[in-house]
């Protein structure tokens, strides 16, 4: 009951008082896409810096991307009023737009994000092509996730503003003064009527004269700085408000929304100033997240207060503010001094740069105040995940003093924000908390992505039927005809069965079976997997892959073989047939053909270079048919061309040969059987597959042909007492298998030695063995569990693998290797 | 599908011995390998390409790809 109260009344009021959503029990409707781009100057961010290193870059002759998440180009300029050359920022804006456009080799992508660094200059980026629209356009992706591989990049990703740490400082109209310029400047928008601004470093105070020269009045400006700046007096002065140094906001009043606040001068003396707007300024954090993707460790910057990148990436430089260069005469500078090296790394030759210049703003240094000490109302260190000063206090006092510790005990930084506001703050808390110097606080681990990334755009067009390529069989439109139950097998659509109008599925494959065992079927086994083998070592290759020894196979003979892997469980089986001296042709299990022919290269280049021996996968290049049943000999003699013989003399059981068909068409033979009765393959070239299974059925009618699918060929192998996939499980030897007298004695190969090991030999090892039933009309299903008769159906009575089996054999053998007796009771039918 | 597939350790030696002394070289070879912290010798296959194996010298600290032979002529 409890646990339902839990569920029903508790847990939903709690997710949905933290705002936690719901889960889309949907299909995401949009389409997503995935491209790859190669470049030598990738630069990320389209600031002051960006541009000009873009700029630098791509004047020199590099091939340059640049990458911004906005869909216009400019970062802070937008919401600045700054002038580069004597000049409005925004018309140089323009320019350097309009130049980077008309580059030959210059790529712009805006509304993208940069959110991951990886191996090889690779860098990961998601554009947001439609994110804009409310529906996107028909076929057109909603994301493209961008795969970009720079011999150079240059981070230029900016800085973002911190809060400051005071009461209530989670009030709607409480904002950040970056933020308020952004509406004043960038939107023409009015953030409130009257403001006040509370701030420990100049560039904030800035908020002050766009807000007055915008009709705003300005009620206060707050400095948190005990020495008075010249630069926010002059602003206070242009906005006609009265400055305080060394204050601080220390009460908001206002529920719903900030009406005044309450300061608190350095005398002590309160003050109440009346505001629908605060605009805050804690000073700014590079954006340093991408330089620390591949482990490189920020380094704390004691004169700037921020942490700045330490360690970067090969190939990585930073500009701009990202780099702690927070003027924007330092932006465009290291803009183009590390848009210049980068073109200049990758060979190419930058010219004596003619640089834009803004003028260098004459800056009292930021004197960090993190937190206002005494102050009324919960004081939010992370807005997103509602984590207070009083919540790290909290951690504090718990015995948590390193940030990873606090972030985990708080949540502090772990919404999807990834603390990008709330980072540094927590440190700065902890840091005075615990009585440190905040650069010895240390700071989480940035990890790739920076910014939240739909799965759906990492997974583009894979999707469903989609995931990956479908393989199809050269009967595949044959089968379709006959309406064939397909079912995947790896890659490729095999024919299950081909059910007859009113069939149910079981009855369909009785009927499939006993036509085979009666007449004559045909199987498509195409997707076996093939491998030419050739070269005069070719016989000596194989006997050091096989368990069994293939240099002794006569020329125009096929054998079965088992192949294990070093460690002496068996890997995979198959029939190889030796077609001329020193040429075989191997077959290999369907889910096996690429681990087979990896192996195979692996043996050849690695193992035994010296050996005369090529190797080669044939798979695609040959239709294959098992034709079987005791028919099947006349079926198989009438796609013959005269004159050849495949009588029982002259093509006997294990006969491998190369004939004609159809009127010259050449063919490969193998007289093998996999279900027990006299049976054929027959391969021709893949692209006269079609035509074959519809020659063969033709020559069949008289017989009484029928195709027969995947489930008619297990249900006869398993009659013919054949290990297959479910008994090759890697968990298995070939003794386990039945196969023991194989395994030669004579050669090395692979497995031999770890194959002999005590516990892969011994005698109780679980073996595969066959089932008859007794009462034909109870169907054993695959799994099912044999009990002796008569007794409980408890696990101690299981015959086959359950828990106390291998726990019995190895306590009294001491064993430490086990075994399972992986499809014994799948092998029986 | 990625363009190389990794196998693993490439300085390990399969031991030409069938002899029971050789029991612990060949549990060396199939099952243990060491876990060094720098440059590093690996078997990789051009799977999506040329099926070339591939001797990578990597550093396992920072990825970075010092050297690639061909395993065929490498050892």
């Amino acid at each position: 009951m409890a646990g339902a109260f839990w569920e029903k009344v508790y847990e939903p009021l709690i997710r949905r008082s933290a705002g936690l959503g719901r889960a889309a029990d949907t299909a995401d409707p949009d389409h997503y896409e995935k491209t790859n781009a190669f470049c030598d100057v990738l630069v990320i961010g389209g600031g002051a810096a960006g541009l000009s290193a873009a700029l630098a870059a791509g004047r020199a002759g590099a091939r340059v991307i640049l990458c911004d998440e906005d869909f216009r180009l400019g970062g802070r300029l937008l919401a600045e009023r700054d002038e580069i050359d004597g000049q409005p920022a925004l018309d140089w804006l323009k320019a350097a737009e309009a130049e980077l456009m008309s580059l030959p080799d210059c790529r712009i992508l805006r509304r993208t994000t940069v959110f991951g660094v990886y191996d090889g200059g690779t860098y990961a980026a998601i554009e947001r092509v439609n994110d804009h629209v409310p529906v996107p356009p028909e076929h057109a992706p909603r994301q493209r996730l961008w795969r970009i591989v720079a011999k150079q990049s240059v981070v230029c990703a900016g800085a973002i503003e911190r809060p400051l740490l005071f009461g209530d400082n989670d009030r709607p109209g409480v904002m950040l003064a970056g933020a308020v310029r952004s509406y004043v400047n960038r939107y023409g928008a009015a953030p409130g009527r009257h403001a006040v601004v509370f701030a420990d470093n100049d560039a904030a105070f800035r908020t002050a004269t766009d807000l007055a020269d915008a009709g705003i009045a300005v009620n206060a400006l707050i400095d948190a700085r005990r020495d008075p700046s010249p630069a926010a007096q002059a602003a206070a002065e242009s906005a006609r408000a009265p400055y305080f140094s060394g204050a601080a906001v220390t009460s908001v009043r206002g529920a719903l929304g900030i009406k005044s606040v309450l300061i608190t001068d350095m005398n002590g003396q309160n003050q109440q100033f009346d505001c629908d707007v605060l605009a805050m300024s804690g000073g700014w954090s590079p954006t340093l997240n991408l330089t620390t993707h591949l482990g490189g460790k920020p380094a704390w910057d004691n004169g700037l207060s921020a942490l700045v990148p330490g360690d970067l990436p090969p190939g990585m430089s930073v500009a701009g503010a990202a780099a702690g260069k927070f003027s924007l005469d330092a932006c465009l500078a290291s803009g183009e001094g590390a848009g210049a090296e980068a073109a200049r790394n990758c060979g190419y030759s930058p010219s004596a740069p003619a640089r834009p210049v803004a003028k260098e703003e004459a800056a009292t240094p930021a004197s960090p105040l993190w937190q206002v000490e005494k102050s009324r109302g919960k004081a939010f260190v992370d807005f997103q995940n509602d984590v207070t000063v009083s919540d790290v206090k909290l951690a504090t006092r718990e015995g948590f003093r390193v940030p990873e510790h606090v972030k985990r005990y708080t949540t502090l930084g772990m919404a999807t924000d990834q603390g990008k506001t709330s980072n540094l703050n927590g440190a700065a808390v902890i840091a005075g908390l615990t009585g440190r110097y905040i650069g010895a606080v240390g700071t989480t681990t940035f990890r790739p992505p920076y910014t939240p990334v739909a799965i759906a755009a990492l997974v583009g067009h894979h999707r469903g039927p989609d995931f990956r390529p479908t393989r199809l069989t050269p009967s595949h439109a044959f089968a379709k005809e006959r309406n064939a139950v397909f079912v995947e097998a790896g890659a490729w659509l095999r024919a299950l069965y081909f059910p007859q109008a009113g069939e149910a599925p079981q009855d369909t494959v009785n009927r499939e079976v006993a036509t085979v065992r009666s007449k004559v079927g045909v199987c498509d086994v195409s997707t076996l997997g093939k491998i030419d083998v050739q070269g005069t070592d070719a016989g000596t290759f194989l006997d050091r892959v096989y368990a069994n020894t293939f240099s002794t196979l006569a020329v125009g003979k096929a054998r079965y073989g088992m192949m294990l892997r070093e460690d002496g469980f068996a890997m995979d089986d198959g029939t190889t047939a030796r077609l001329a001296e020193d040429h075989y042709f191997m077959t290999t299990t369907t889910a096996n053909a690429v681990k087979v022919m990896q192996h195979l290269e692996f043996c050849q280049q690695v193992l035994w270079p010296e050996l005369d021996v090529q190797t080669v996968s044939a798979t695609e290049q040959w239709a294959q048919y098992a034709v079987a049943g005791p028919k099947a000999r006349e079926v198989i003699a009438a796609l013959l061309d005269s004159g050849q013989d495949i009588s029982n003399e002259a093509f006997p059981y294990m006969a491998a040969g190369s004939f004609t068909v159809c009127g010259g068409t050449k063919a490969r033979l193998y007289r093998l059987s996999f279900s027990g009765e006299l049976a054929y393959e027959i391969g021709v070239p893949a692209r006269f597959g079609d035509a074959l299974i519809r020659a063969i059925i033709e020559a069949g009618a008289p017989h009484g042909i029928v195709p027969y699918g995947t489930e008619a060929l297990g249900v006869m192998r398993i009659e013919k007492g054949h290990a297959a996939g479910p008994e090759v499980s890697g968990q298995t030897t070939a003794h386990d298998l039945g196969l023991g007298k194989m395994v030669s004695k004579k050669k090395d190969f692979i497995g031999r030695f770890m194959g002999e090991r005590p516990a892969l030999t011994e005698i109780e090892r679980a073996s595969m063995v066959g089932l008859r039933p007794v009462d034909k009309d109870t169907r054993i299903r695959a799994g099912a569990h044999l009990v002796p008769k008569d007794a409980d159906a408890t696990a101690s009575n299981d015959q086959a693998m359950s828990p106390p089996w291998p726990t019995r054999r190895s306590s009294e053998a001491g064993s430490r290797w086990r075994c399972s007796p992986a499809g014994r009771s799948a092998t029986a039918k | 599908m990625e363009e190389f597939t990794y196998r693993g350790d490439a300085t390990v030696t399969r031991p030409e011995s069938l002899d029971a002394s050789a029991t612990d070289a060949w549990v060396d070879y199939v099952y243990l390998r060491d876990n060094p912290a720098g440059p590093h010798k690996e078997h990789w296959h051009h799977s999506a390409g040329c099926h070339a194996w591939l001797v990578v010298t990597r550093d396992t600290r920072t990825h970075e790809i010092l050297a690639v032979e061909f395993a065929r002529e490498g050892s």
